[in-house]
């Protein structure tokens, strides 16, 4: 169980892995999670459920090492074995047809918005695709996503791809011209999603955010994923991840993303001398 | 034969020595102290300890055998009705239970029935008898699934194992044991125990599945298609907060997240495993139960400097275990009753630097039969720390619940049964904390048992 079948690098830092986990795919929906331990002594981290494939049994997970923990995951090989994978977990996106819906990526969260989109559109939405990067580089899933969106439109930090700019002024030049948008979903970065929600308020365009604060077991268990929506505790990995951007305080899911940083970097400096300064 | 009115203490290590590391504290009798300890047992002739048990062990007969010397008897004895004696040994309330009905107990101290079983579980632990207990492995008869393995529902698995049929438990987390590996540190109940009292279940031939969110994977319904009952034992997992200005911030933790990432997680052998934790010097829990005293102590041994406990009432009220409460003290943890934080402040980075506490008094008892109480006024008095631990509570676990629109359940959450631990859906049993809202483990194991012989009964 939890092997993974296929590996991809996607770029330098980014990739791709099919896991064998017949019972997630089975039961996964647009919008969840899963909690990886990749071994005994790693940490559970949550990982968004890019793609499943309930015939074939496998889900698909994109991943950026940016810790100690998906540095070791990193170095599980295709035909390796995960040590613990659970999930579906979260609420799954609420996919109806709203009519128009704006869904947009940054960042890894271009990989993640990947089945909302798919299933937006199915469902009989007109759905228009945002995604954006620092640079031409770290643009993935730009093929599968142009094939499951009516527009796909593309920014660039640097303008090596696509417009040169953010996301929020695609997003801002299409609230301009007079389009009548029913949703935005917005995927990626929190500063990136503050600035979407910033965008729409004025409009009042619902505008639902999928956050990430840190998480532990993923079950309700530890409230350490305790965010503020509209003045209210939720724990994101079960009320969530998604909630209604507009009612998120975005400055106390940026306090609470940071205590173990300087400690993230001591892990990391561990594995990198376990694997061998790889 | 003089009656001794004072019982045989167990040989506790050094507060110097113990705050260094995890290992155990008290040190258990040796087989001379126990015999002496089973002697002062009159062997009463309508004896009310047995009452007191929530699992009925029949004490007055283990502890015969203890006296004799016959300890592999006595583990048998005990094992008839209780499956884990060693962690029951270890931290069951035995002052509110059987030995508070012992009769030793009216004219001088109780017989010390906890140390005893855990004498005689460590006893029959180091030297299993070769006639032990071997599953009598009946014909495989029908499926049933369990959910959780916590002391629940490991008991109503090895029963239902021992009676024949085939049991698979479904575990959320990666590791098996419930509160027993995630929530109670190593140092109150070792690991090895609980891990060995889980292999004895796996021997009975229960199956168990970990990484199994029931309600995400399957649902109970879809469950109930493999297997012909369902025994519910997802345990107390929610955590309570207070809702107080600055719950939020960086180094306020919840007791769960704190003792999960420090006994789970092994986060006090960072870096070699990889989950992080932050303590600072000065360390406040608030809240008066075992979960409190646990987090305390906890601290002092990954090196705070000074662990307080605010709790809003007095000692005389605190619902933890009076031997843990006295170790704490012993240990050094600095009482601060009649305290409510009300606000947590920060410094210039966002940590918690500072707990805005009221001075309370004791008024009126309440339902629960405890003075209610009252806060004084205009008496806020600020004390410094950076780490906060939140362990005023934990409710039943909504998640099954909530993914069961026919599973009811009081407005607090416990999952309501019958007698017997029959849900509102047939088929369906539960018991534990999910049940009763935070209890004990001897609660949670007689509710497992008692729910195993009613699955029996359904099925047979
Ligand atoms: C720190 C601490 C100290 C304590 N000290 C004592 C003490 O000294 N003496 C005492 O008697 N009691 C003590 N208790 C209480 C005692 O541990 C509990 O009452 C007891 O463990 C409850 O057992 P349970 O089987 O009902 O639930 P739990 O032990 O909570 O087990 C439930 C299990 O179910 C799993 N689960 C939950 N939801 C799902 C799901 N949807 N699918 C699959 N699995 C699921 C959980 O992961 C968990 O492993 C303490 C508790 C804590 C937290
Ligand atoms: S991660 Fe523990 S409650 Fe959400």
């Amino acid at each position: 169980m939890n092997r993974i079948i296929q590996k991809n690098k996607i770029n330098e830092n980014i990739f791709r892995i099919v896991i064998d986990a017949p019972h997630i795919a089975r039961a996964a929906k647009p919008g969840q999670f899963v909690v990886v331990v990749p071994t005994e002594k790693a940490e559970r981290i949550p990982l968004t459920i890019a793609d499943f494939d309930r015939e074939k049994g496998t889900i698909t997970i994109i991943f950026q090492i940016v810790g100690a923990t998906t540095k070791v995951l990193d170095s599980i090989p295709a035909g390796g074995e995960i040590a613990h994978l659970l999930g579906p977990l979260g609420t799954p996106s609420h996919i109806e047809n709203y009519g128009t819906v704006v869904v947009i990526g940054g960042g890894v969260g271009i990989a993640e918005i990947y089945p909302a989109v798919k299933a937006l559109k199915a469902i009989g939405n007109e759905v228009i695709t945002v995604i954006g990067a620092r640079n031409r580089d770290l643009l993935i899933f730009q093929n599968e996503l142009s094939v499951v969106s009516c527009q796909l439109l593309v920014t660039t930090d640097d303008g090596s791809a696509g417009r040169k700019g953010f996301v929020s002024d695609e997003l801002k030049d299409i609230i301009a011209s007079g389009k009548k948008i029913d949703l935005v979903l917005a995927v990626g970065p929190v500063p990136m999603m503050r600035v979407c929600c910033e965008v729409t308020k004025p409009h009042g365009i619902k505008t639902v955010v999928s956050l990430n604060p840190i998480m532990l077991d993923a079950t309700g268990m530890c409230g350490a994923c305790r965010v503020q929506v509209g003045g209210k505790t939720k724990f994101a990995c079960v009320d969530g991840p998604e909630f209604d951007g507009h009612q998120v305080d975005f400055a106390d899911l940026v306090a609470r993303l940071k205590p173990f940083k300087d400690m993230e970097k001591r892990a990391l400096d561990h594995v990198c001398r376990l694997l061998g300064g790889k | 034969m003089a009656e001794k009115k004072i019982r045989l203490h167990m040989a506790e290590r050094s507060v110097e020595e113990r705050v260094k590391d995890f290992n155990e504290v008290p040190q258990g009798y040796t087989p001379e102290q126990a015999i002496e300890e089973a002697k002062r047992c009159i062997q009463c002739k309508n004896p009310l300890c047995i009452k007191g048990c929530p699992v009925e062990v029949n004490i007055p007969v283990f502890i015969k055998l203890v006296a004799e010397g016959k300890f592999a008897e006595a583990a048998e004895k005990i094992k008839e009705t209780n499956a884990l004696p060693a962690i029951c040994g270890r931290v069951c309330p035995q002052e509110e239970q059987c030995e508070k009905e012992c009769i030793l107990g009216k004219r001088g101290e109780s017989i010390a029935i906890g140390n005893l079983e855990r004498f005689v579980a460590d006893w029959a632990r180091k030297k299993p008898s070769p006639a032990g207990h071997k599953a009598t492995l009946l014909s495989q008869r029908e499926r049933v699934a369990i959910v959780g393995s916590g002391p629940a529902g490991l008991t109503c698995a090895g029963d239902l194992a021992r009676m024949g049929y085939q049991v698979t438990i479904f575990e959320s987390l990666h590791v098996t044991g419930g509160v027993l590996t995630y929530g109670i540190p190593e140092f109150r109940l070792p690991k090895a125990i609980v891990n060995l009292e889980i292999e004895y279940v796996k021997s009975l031939g229960v199956e168990i599945k970990t990484d199994m969110l029931v309600g995400n994977v399957y649902t109970i319904q879809e469950l109930l298609k493999e297997y012909k009952a369902v025994f519910i034992g997802s345990g107390a997992g929610l955590p309570k907060f207070m809702n107080i200005p600055g719950e939020n911030l960086d180094g306020v933790y919840s007791a769960n997240e704190y003792l999960f990432r420090i006994n789970m997680m092994k986060a006090w052998q960072f870096p070699e495993y990889l989950t992080p934790i932050k303590i600072g010097k000065r360390v406040a829990v608030v809240g008066g139960g075992n979960v409190a005293m646990d987090s305390a102590r906890v601290s002092l041994r990954m090196g705070a400097e000074e662990v307080y406990i605010f709790y809003r009432r007095t000692q005389e009220e605190m619902p933890a275990r009076i031997e843990e409460i006295k170790r704490a003290i012993e240990e050094g943890i600095i009482f601060k009753i009649l305290t409510l934080p009300v606000k947590y402040h920060a410094n210039a980075s966002g940590w918690v630097s500072e707990a805005e506490c009221r001075q309370m008094e004791l008024g009126e008892p309440d339902a629960s039969g405890r003075r209610r109480p009252v806060e004084i006024p205009n008496s806020d008095f600020r004390i410094q720390i950076d780490t906060v631990v939140v362990a005023i509570g934990n409710l039943p676990n909504p998640l099954i619940p909530q993914n069961t629109p026919a599973l009811k359940t009081e407005k607090w959450g416990g999952v309501i049964i019958t007698e017997e631990g029959l849900t509102s859906i047939p088929g369906v049993y539960a018991g534990g904390d999910i049940v009763r809202g935070a209890a004990t483990v001897i609660s949670a194991m007689g509710d497992g048992k008692r729910a195993a012989k009613a699955i029996a009964a359904l099925l047979d």
